[in-house]
């Protein structure tokens, strides 16, 4: 790794100075687009006491699911989290602590993190228990409270293609958070299906530009599938 | 009484040429197969797509191509792909023509509750607070009343909001019922269920504003 090129050759390297008590912001939705080998690589390290952003938790054996099973989580932010068991344990034993937040106020939270504003106002979430406790404003007759960003130690995203500035694009439905957590991490890592040349993305199609990226790796994908839904065949 | 079918052929009735639409998790889904014919409507998945089309067959399967309930789809052509900031940018900024989505409760205020329900487990709130906060044209569809006959169109919620005054019109298995001026109103019942009985079955005041029409299919 040197000047702009940011591919490393190994998993160790790629979350290099993570340690106990950081926060991560995490791409993915549900099990889509889930940088599966950062994950595991983050199991391996044994990395405790860890607050993770993601709009889910995996499920059971797969995805964030796996650092549930070490506990290595304390505290979960994340607008939906009902799809796995453990989970589900360790909150009604007090072993996990939950932020939920609405899916477009997260994904707010990393935008404005990336981009360096504090906080914004939102009408989501006005009147719900979302919203006790936060500074309410009125604007044009309608009330808003404010929200604050997120920031994170290190940011995991799971893109298609990057090349070795750091440029990437996703694929499809995989894309959803991880854009936004790609600008909001102190160290962001994405892992990728294909490392390329520079140049060889097209510029004017770039969707997270190689600035907010610090390491790039070859991942390998099983890209497990949650709700395998099909219509039968047509004649 | 209707069916989970017939709540969503009634609910597809609010859709106009040209709109783009969100639906929800469970009978909201159902509302794609009711679409008018003749009618070009695009729907929108938060998860950051517009323009979802059926579920794959067999050998379309893409594990980077779902719906906002985690299932496997199909994009329609002219659809397009965006992140989850960008995705709820046009549900909060108003941009989702109509949005249909499940409630536990409704009230004569316009609140909701759908997310949580106290003592039992909470699973989250996804997106729903963000499509009723962002939504001018929202429509609710609910089971009238519980098993035991406790309304669910209440005069105040009881549970955990959603949203606090963002809901005006609610299609349930026995009624098409409006919220204004802190009131339910009555404008069209499920094909031979009673004026009275729906009366009975909503707590919130309701007002019965004249010969109450029941729907056909």
């Amino acid at each position: 790794m040197s000047g702009l090129d940011k591919v490393v050759g190994s998993y160790d390297q790629a979350l290099a100075g993570l340690n106990d008590g950081m926060t991560i912001i995490a791409g993915g939705f549900g099990l889509c687009g889930i940088p599966e080998g950062l994950i595991r690589q983050i199991k391996r390290m044994g990395t405790r006491n860890l607050t993770i952003v993601s709009n889910n938790c995996g499920v059971d054996g797969f995805g964030l699911g796996l650092l549930l099973e070490d506990r290595q989580i304390k505290k979960m932010i994340s607008s939906y989290v009902g799809e796995n068991a453990l989970f589900e344990q360790l909150l009604l034993s007090g072993e996990l602590e939950v932020e939920l937040t609405p899916q477009g106020t997260l994904a707010e939270k990393m935008r404005a993190g990336g981009a360096g504003i504090p906080a914004f106002y939102t009408a989501t979430g006005y009147g719900t228990p979302i919203g006790e406790g936060k500074e309410v404003r009125e604007f044009n007759g309608r009330k808003y409270i404010l929200e604050e960003a997120i920031t994170g130690d290190f940011a995991i995203v799971k893109g298609w293609k990057a090349d070795r500035y750091g440029n990437v694009i996703y694929r499809h439905t995989a894309r959803n958070f991880n854009p936004l957590a790609a600008t909001a991490g102190k160290i962001t890592v994405v892992e990728v299906e294909e490392i390329v040349e520079p140049g060889s993305l097209d510029m004017d199609n770039i969707h997270t530009p190689g600035i907010y990226v610090d390491r790039v790796i070859q991942g390998t994908f099983e890209k497990r599938i949650e709700r395998r839904t099909v219509r039968s065949q047509e004649a | 009484m209707l069916s989970r079918e017939q709540i969503a052929m009634r609910v597809a009735r609010e859709m106009r040429d040209g709109y783009y639409v969100n639906l929800g998790i469970g009978i909201p889904t159902l509302v794609a197969n009711y679409i008018p014919k003749g009618m070009q409507v695009m729907l929108q998945s938060e998860n950051g797509l517009l323009g979802m089309g059926p579920f794959p067959t067999e050998d379309e399967v893409d594990a980077d191509m779902i719906n906002a309930g985690k299932q496997t789809v199909t994009a329609v052509s002219g659809a397009s792909i965006f992140d989850s900031a960008q995705s709820f940018g046009m549900i909060r900024g108003g941009h989702v023509d109509l949005t249909v989505l499940g409630a536990f409760e409704v009230d004569v205020m316009g609140n909701i509750a759908s997310w949580m329900v106290p003592g039992k487990l909470v699973k989250g709130m996804g997106g729903a607070m963000d499509l009723v906060a962002g939504a001018e044209n929202i429509v609710v569809t609910m089971t009238h009343a519980g098993k035991n006959g406790e309304s669910k169109l209440l005069p105040q919620c009881t549970l955990p909001l959603t949203g606090a005054g963002c809901i005006k019109k609610v299609v349930t298995d026995l009624a098409y019922v409006e919220i204004r001026e802190g009131k339910f109103w009555l404008l069209e019942r499920a094909p031979g269920v009673s004026v009275d009985e729906i009366v009975k079955l909503t707590a919130g005041e309701i007002v019965v504003p004249g010969p109450v029409p029941e729907m056909e299919f």
